[in-house]
């Protein structure tokens, strides 16, 4: 009776936590939005109001005028989903193996893709460029899209792992005393059980592409070929100065494609996500 | 966990690598066009549009030798360099501030231009600007962009506090400086009901003369800090030039000052000195501070984002032993030693910064070109945003101390930034201070001048 009676304010104080962690999460994105649509004087205002006093589109007429945004979003977008698909596809045999098979090289793999999180990226970068260099692949979609794929490919396969733990290993017992073949059993029983996993590693492997800058700057050499985070960064100037407004919408339009994707399966990933957690 | 997958991917794909390796006459077309790849790093539209401008019109006039424009951001552009640079992709002509140059020169990633650039050019540029891109015997860079810092004002509150407006020739000595912003404080408090005293219990609270942006503390203390008679980085006499750092009685003068108004004086914001220069633009509006130390170009933030019938002027900054004078690195065009075509990147180079292309590039980008023709323009003179005030200093300006000091970076990044930090917040004093600069900071240049 005392444990329910108590269980009033405690709830309260979870939703209050919950509705507090969700304000610090979206005030950014509400702060962005409301810059995109302000005129100059209201950027500098002393007392900045949330909603803008003189709502404007001229940020996002000079921001499409300044820079190739559209087209920097299609490089963005084509880099972005070839490498989410190419991650999965490598990543979930990978981590079907790992799962499955318990060796001291499975564990030794799996502590090795966890301790190399910390080694710095600018090591690699320059025999990266010198390799790719060599292949004809510095300044192609390509050559990024390569470059994005191993980048992504160690979370990816740690996601899928546990994912491929949480599907029952009785259920391809029992396709295989059926007499299914181990490539049926994966395609038939396995992949569909692993679909929320897909999906969110997916996703995890678009987003992750979607903002990459470093590998893109550095790169890629050719206008043509920027894609969104570089394309950002030339309304930057030195010393932190930056053209407000445009860069604000401009980086609104940057997110809302990631939005979209979010939007349309988020139910999927949440159940993949749970699925991950609990069993793994 | 990526970085090792990436080295492993390094790894195979340099086997593949080997076997398809080539060569190639780069940056020459099969009909005998060559190709320059220039890295701009202009982002203000209208410095954008006169960037490309200008290379449509040399494109225009050169047909076998094509200019191709690629954007570049300030943020990043010395990793990005540097990749390039070690990759062998580096752009034909390269973008920079001075200060960013000492090291690619160091490491022979950029051409000597002394025996590219016209005489024109070499001419139309003081010596004083050529310092600061001159790296042992070499020139590395065309300074062509420079931008002081200066004090942005509240007319209107100078006014009414009474005080005396300073122009380039009557310029405030720094102790003048401090008397000036203790009457203005006084008067702003006074107006908005604090009652003078430094307004801490009344209506006048959280009023300021001054607000130091000083995020980036030791660019604005060395630069400034020349006005006062300050080096700090002392070069020996021998042939080996090493540099020592000194950090005498003139070289505390503008720190301490600065330190004086925001922690003993109160007229200057101590909230402000880890702010960055915009963030304090919106308390400059307000009247919350009457006097803005801030670089040339944040003119044209002011301009954009001031409210109708906000009066503003610009002032020179404060005067000492060393008059007006203060540090600068300007921005440069460099041409990589790598480039097969170093004579017709010249040649661009010389067709880009004529004296009437550099007034357009500086009125673009809000700032002073280092040409002595182009600063006679009378575009540059004009009373509006503070232009002639700007051009009135521009003689005066010197390479910054730490210009072509190897280990600058390092030594700015790990001893002097946090140093001046602690220095202004009051968490240290002066002598602390000189400790900090001198015995670590001549431990952290050693390492990059042994022999």
């Amino acid at each position: 009776m005392s444990a329910f009676r108590g269980r009033g304010p405690a709830r309260a104080g979870q939703y209050a936590a919950l509705l507090a962690y969700l304000a610090f999460l979206v005030f950014p994105f509400l702060w962005l939005v409301s810059a995109a649509f302000k005129p100059a004087r209201e950027l500098g205002a002393p007392h900045p109001t949330w909603i803008p006093q003189d709502p404007t589109l001229d940020n996002f007429r000079q921001a499409l005028e300044e820079q190739p945004l559209l087209r920097a979003a299609g490089n963005s977008l084509i880099a972005a989903v070839a490498a989410a698909l190419l991650a999965v596809a490598v990543a979930t045999p990978l981590a079907y193996v790992l799962a499955r098979h318990r060796s001291r090289l499975t564990a030794a793999a799996t502590g090795w893709v966890v301790v190399s999180q910390a080694f710095p990226l600018v090591l690699l970068i320059i025999p990266l460029f010198l390799i790719l260099k060599n292949l004809h692949l510095v300044d192609t979609r390509t050559g990024l899209v390569l470059v994005y794929l191993v980048w992504s490919l160690p979370f990816a396969l740690w996601m899928l792992t546990g994912y491929v733990r949480a599907v029952p290993r009785e259920l391809e017992e029992a396709a295989a005393v059926d007499g299914a073949g181990r490539l049926r059993t994966l395609v038939s029983v396995t992949a569909p059980l692993l679909a929320p996993g897909l999906v969110a590693t997916a996703l995890f492997a678009f987003v992750t592409a979607w903002n990459e800058f470093f590998f893109a700057l550095v790169l890629l050499k050719s206008p043509e070929n920027q894609t969104l985070p570089v394309v950002l960064t030339h309304f930057l100037g030195a010393e932190g100065a930056a053209d407000l407004g445009p860069l604000a919408a401009a980086a609104f339009l940057a997110t809302l494609p990631s939005l979209v994707v979010f939007a349309v399966i988020q139910r999927k990933i949440t159940g993949g996500m749970a699925a991950g957690a609990v069993k793994a | 966990m990526r970085a090792a997958a990436l080295s492993v991917a390094a790894v195979l794909l340099l086997l593949i690598a080997g076997c398809t390796a080539g060569g190639g006459d780069r940056g020459t077309d099969a009909d005998g066009t060559i190709r320059l790849r220039f890295l701009s790093l202009a982002w203000q539209k209208e410095s954008v549009d006169a960037n490309k401008a200008l290379v449509a019109e040399w494109n225009a006039a050169h047909p076998r030798v094509r200019v191709e424009y690629v954007q570049g951001s300030w943020d990043s552009v010395h990793d990005q360099l540097l990749t390039s640079f070690e990759g062998g992709e580096a752009p034909d002509l390269i973008h920079d501030a001075s200060d960013d140059l000492a090291d690619f020169a160091y490491a022979g990633y950029l051409a000597d231009l002394r025996p590219l650039l016209s005489a024109r050019l070499r001419a139309d540029i003081p010596e004083e600007s050529w310092r600061t891109t001159t790296v042992g015997d070499g020139v590395y860079g065309v300074p062509f962009l420079q931008e002081p810092r200066l004090i942005m004002a509240n007319r209107t509150l100078l006014r009414q506090a009474g005080v005396r407006i300073p122009t380039a020739e009557q310029p405030w000595t720094w102790a003048e400086f401090r008397q000036v912003a203790r009457d203005l404080t006084a008067s702003m408090r006074k107006k908005s009901g604090g009652g003078g005293g430094d307004g801490e219990n009344g209506g006048g609270k959280g009023k300021y003369a001054v607000a130091w942006p000083l995020k980036e503390p030791v660019s604005v203390s060395l630069n400034l800090g020349l006005s006062a008679g300050g080096r700090l980085f002392h070069r020996g006499p021998g042939p080996d030039g090493k540099v020592a750092i000194r950090f005498g009685d003139a070289d505390a003068v503008v720190p301490g000052t600065i330190r004086a108004m925001a922690r003993t004086d109160r007229t200057a914001s101590p909230e402000t000195l880890a702010s960055g220069g915009s963030d304090i633009l919106p308390g400059f509006f307000a009247g919350t501070y009457a006097m803005v130390p801030l670089g040339f170009s944040y003119r044209q933030q002011i301009a954009q984002q001031a409210p109708e019938g906000f009066d503003w002027t610009v002032l020179p900054a404060p005067a000492g032993d060393g008059g007006l004078a203060q540090g600068v690195s300007p921005q440069t065009l460099s041409v990589a030693e790598d480039s097969p075509h170093k004579k017709e990147a010249a040649a661009f180079l010389d067709f880009f910064l004529q004296p009437r292309s550099t007034v357009r590039l500086a009125l673009g980008d809000w700032m002073l070109p280092t040409s002595a023709t182009a600063l006679t323009d009378p575009a540059l003179h004009t009373e509006e945003f503070g232009w002639a005030t700007g051009t009135a200093v521009a003689r005066r300006l010197r390479p910054a101390p730490a210009q072509s000091v190897r280990g600058y970076p390092e030594w700015k990044d790990k001893v002097a930034t946090p140093a001046f930090q602690e220095y202004y917040s009051g968490a240290i004093d002066t002598e602390e201070l000189r400790r900090r600069l001198e015995t670590d900071g001549n431990r952290v240049l050693a390492r990059y001048q042994r022999d």
